[in-house]
């Protein structure tokens, strides 16, 4: 089973995504920023991908993106940062930082699977 | 909708454009044709069916045809048909022309366009002998003149470019701007536009080494698709590649194809050609 975290400050977004998941089977973890999301790493070595939002409180994405990046795992998860920045300058900073994949909110789940299956998880 | 008002709309498009709606299918004329019947100042679809009895102008035809035969669209559907183009289609086209020097393709339902940039991306991406001096004319038709004319420009919204398109390709071959996304020179270049309904002649479009033919023809009656199949057998080459939609078939229908050997998409070779090619053996060996 596919093992997902879904790191997000909004309850909303985390809600959303977490119903997408769920249709594809995906197990789910969640996180509010990005120091939570470390720690749910560390709990979670195996975590397969990560959706990724940019602005959070106390760690923003890039950073955690960086952070999880020097970590030593066993398998480095999929990165999809999925954010309302949309200019080729935010891309191009994510994708030099380790991220797979870049969705521009707002989404849908149609673009979500696209792009999981442009990866590869699905 | 009324039984006498589904018919006749059944048998208006089947005439016009040759789309077999079959029975059941009230739910599809209503979500295409009440929005048509609207921007008309109709009240709905009866209203609508008065104005074709009594005057069908081409406006009004064209209308209703374009909104009946706009499918959903996204880069790269399916995936291994252009995977396979790269990889299986085009060594054994490199080798059979090899002289000319010159590749040709043709989407044969392009609608809002994003098949004829996936092919033209795959190929700049997978196919690098082509820069090296060979000429690639991929040949885009739709029935519907206004998903063509959008087609063309080449400008898609956000939601668009994230349908199918990994975030490398979008930075590599598009440009962000005020309207959403525009597709580079580069690609666009690569690509002839055409207005054509599949039941009229299209000999005129020359021979190609490749058509993509996805699911359209599931629109047309069994007839209409042998029809059409026929005629395309006769625009390709021995080395040609028939592709049609994944769930789509020649069998039963037509006898004017094989089934191309080691792939896994929906593809076919002309039957003048002999036994299906075998992906990149056949010609080398």
């Amino acid at each position: 089973m596919v093992k997902m975290l879904l790191v997000d400050d909004s309850r909303t977004v985390r809600l959303v995504g977490r119903r997408i998941m769920d249709k594809f089977g995906f197990e789910v973890h969640e996180a509010e920023h990005g120091e939570d999301a470390l720690k749910v790493v560390r709990e979670h070595p195996d975590i397969d991908a990560v959706l990724l939002d940019w602005n959070m409180p106390v760690m923003n994405g890039l950073d955690f993106l960086k952070a999880l990046r020097s970590l030593p795992l066993p398998k480095q998860p999929t990165v999809m940062m999925c954010t309302t920045e949309n200019d080729m300058d935010h891309i191009m900073q994510a994708m030099e930082a380790g991220a797979n994949e870049y969705i521009m909110k707002p989404f849908t789940e149609d673009i979500v699977r696209d792009k999981l299956e442009v990866v590869g998880i699905l | 909708m009324s039984p006498s008002d589904y018919e006749f709309l059944s048998e208006f498009l089947a005439k016009t454009s040759g789309l077999n709606l079959g029975e059941g299918k009230s739910y599809l004329l209503e979500s295409r044709l009440i929005p048509v019947a609207q921007s008309l100042g109709l009240g709905g679809i009866e209203e609508l069916v008065q104005a074709i009895k009594t005057m069908p102008t081409p406006e009004l035809k064209t209308s209703i045809i374009e909104a009946m035969t706009t499918n959903e669209t996204l880069f790269f559907r399916d995936k291994k048909p252009f995977d396979e183009l790269a990889t299986l289609m085009m060594p054994n086209i490199l080798e059979a022309k090899k002289l000319q020097r010159k590749v040709r393709i043709w989407c044969a339902a392009s609608s809002s366009g994003q098949e004829p940039y996936s092919i033209a991306m795959q190929l700049k991406e997978s196919v690098p002998e082509l820069s090296a001096g060979w000429q690639v004319e991929i040949v885009a038709t739709d029935i519907d003149g206004q998903i063509l004319a959008k087609a063309k420009q080449g400008q898609y919204t956000q939601f668009e470019v994230q349908r199918g398109l990994s975030i490398q390709m979008l930075m590599k071959y598009f440009e962000k701007n005020d309207q959403g996304w525009q597709i580079k020179p580069e690609i666009r270049n690569c690509i002839t536009w055409k207005q054509l309904n599949l039941l009229d002649s299209f000999s005129h479009l020359g021979q190609f080494d490749v058509i993509f033919c996805r699911n359209v023809l599931i629109y047309f009656d069994t007839e209409r698709k042998k029809e059409i199949l026929d005629r395309m057998a006769t625009l390709l080459p021995k080395h040609g590649y028939l592709v049609l939609g994944g769930a789509e078939t020649v069998l039963g229908i037509c006898d004017s194809f094989n089934r191309a050997k080691g792939f896994r998409a929906a593809v076919y070779n002309p039957a003048h050609a002999g036994v299906g090619l075998a992906g990149t053996a056949a010609i080398k060996k």
